[in-house]
């Protein structure tokens, strides 16, 4: 269980990484990389301005 | 790249880009380091500033601004006008900026400087000895390295982790920040004179819609709104909603998305041998999400005192609060009253913002700022504003303080 990245909809702006309360999120130069210290709390993917985070099953 | 400088900024937006420049300038060897390989792109921004202030700090150039507007028009969520111009006085108020060739020519500036200017280069730690920070790790082009520093300055944007990393929380809460999308269209129906404004909890829930002219039947129209009002992909469907009714005939050529900070300002921005400048420190304004010019101020101020506590060889906390005070006293005082604005705004039914402007019909408004708008809603509306009071309890002269810029 972790937060993923659809890259095809990411617009990489970063806004997740400012709000994640764990600092799993960052930003690189075109793509978001997830670490292990996600606790899907979903608060990325409810800000996320085009949808394209998710919590996978 | 040298395994030592005196000062490592960490990202090349307009923050970094001043605090660098600043800081070579006072004869310090700088690097400025920017993780992306094209400094300024992505976009991330609505490109708005405010000429006057602009001017302070770099000759204003063609080829980064998109077009020069007269003032704001504000719609009501019935459509009501509220028009915010100097087109009486003949002053051109602001700037579009074409943000990709502007952010490049301010790394230039701090490379002519004398500030070294890495790309590819991004920042994955901070080297801490007893309590001081000393340096940073760095990744470039896959392999790592660390590099020392005196002072260390985290202008990495709103995705910041420097700051985090030297233990200040800079995590935004939902709702203090504001998730935004935007295009760049190209329509026949453009205002190129003015930028405009819609509010609104249908267009835009504890937000608004902007529209700013780029020239040429270009304009950025985007929407921002407040993060707990979010949902998955909430903004973007928002925005082309509105872009639907609006410009039904437009192309859209760009899509820009991006976080803005609207907490006002945070508790600490310095640690030992540390300063945090721009969204890093959360420093834009929490109304109109305006940051650029209040990044490249800090970055200006921020330069200054790295070169001071270097040459009184103390870089700690306590000698780095000369930057603390010296933002705080000015654009801190400019960002709380903004968010005692904001949080009187974001509790607004469209009614009331209906009148609000209808308050404002015939008043003849030449101010351009937050602070002149604010003040004449004030004044016509005192019992649904009585909150704001206090933004102007502490204010002598309130008609010359209107005049203050702190819009955009």
């Amino acid at each position: 269980m972790a937060v993923i990245v659809d890259r095809f909809k990411c617009g990489y702006c970063g806004a997740c990484v400012s709000v994640c309360p764990t600092g799993a999120l960052e930003l690189m130069e075109t793509w978001i990389e997830v670490d292990d210290s996600c606790n899907n709390c979903r608060i990325c993917v409810k800000i996320c301005p085009v949808g394209a985070l998710e919590v996978s099953k | 790249m040298k395994d030592r400088y005196d000062v490592i900024v960490v990202g090349a937006g307009p923050g970094g880009s001043m605090t660098a420049r600043t800081a070579a300038l006072e004869g310090l060897d700088v690097l400025l380091i920017e993780k992306r390989q094209q400094i300024g792109d992505p976009v991330r921004c609505a490109e708005g500033v405010n000429k006057e202030y602009l001017k302070e700090y770099i000759k204003p150039d063609p080829a980064w601004i998109s077009a020069e507007v007269k003032g704001s028009k504000i719609y009501s969520p019935d459509g009501t006008l509220v028009e915010m111009s100097e087109e009486l006085s003949g002053a051109e108020v602001g700037y579009v900026l074409e943000r990709k060739v502007f952010d490049r020519a301010l790394a230039r500036e701090a490379a002519l400087a004398g500030a070294e200017v890495m790309i590819k280069t991004r920042a994955t730690g901070l080297l801490i000895e007893d309590g001081f920070v000393k340096g940073i790790q760095a990744e470039h082009m896959g392999n790592q390295y660390t590099i020392k520093a005196d002072i260390v300055i985290g202008a990495d944007g709103v995705e910041s982790k420097v700051g985090r990393w030297a233990g200040i929380d800079t995590t935004l809460k939902p709702r203090d920040m504001c998730t935004c999308a935007q295009y760049v269209i190209t329509d026949f129906t453009i205002d190129p004179d003015f930028c405009e404004f819609f509010l609104g909890n249908k267009i835009a829930p504890v937000g608004y819609v902007w529209v700013f002219p780029k020239g040429s039947n270009l304009a950025n129209v985007g929407i921002g709104i407040t993060g707990h009002m979010s949902g998955k992909g909430k903004a973007l469907e928002l925005l082309d909603e509105f872009i639907h009714k609006r410009f039904p005939d437009c192309r859209k050529i760009e899509l820009i998305v991006g976080g803005v900070p609207v907490c006002g300002s945070i508790d600490r921005t310095v640690a030992n041998g540390l300063m945090l400048v721009g969204d890093a420190a959360r420093q834009s304004d929490p109304v109109t999400g305006g940051g650029i010019f209040n990044a490249m101020w800090a970055g200006d101020i921020a330069g200054k005192v790295a070169a001071n506590a270097i040459r009184r060889s103390d870089v700690s906390a306590e000698s780095l609060q000369e930057y603390e005070k010296a933002w705080r006293a000015e654009l801190g005082r400019d960002l709380n009253m903004s968010l005692v604005v904001k949080e009187r705004f974001t509790r607004m039914t469209d009614d009331e913002l209906n009148t609000l402007a209808h308050s404002l019909e015939g008043v003849d408004l030449r101010s351009t700022t937050l602070i002149g708008l604010v003040w004449a809603l004030f004044k016509a509306n005192k019992k649904l504003l009585w909150d704001l009071r206090s933004i102007f309890s502490g204010i002598k002269d309130i008609e010359s303080e209107v005049k203050r810029e702190v819009y955009l």
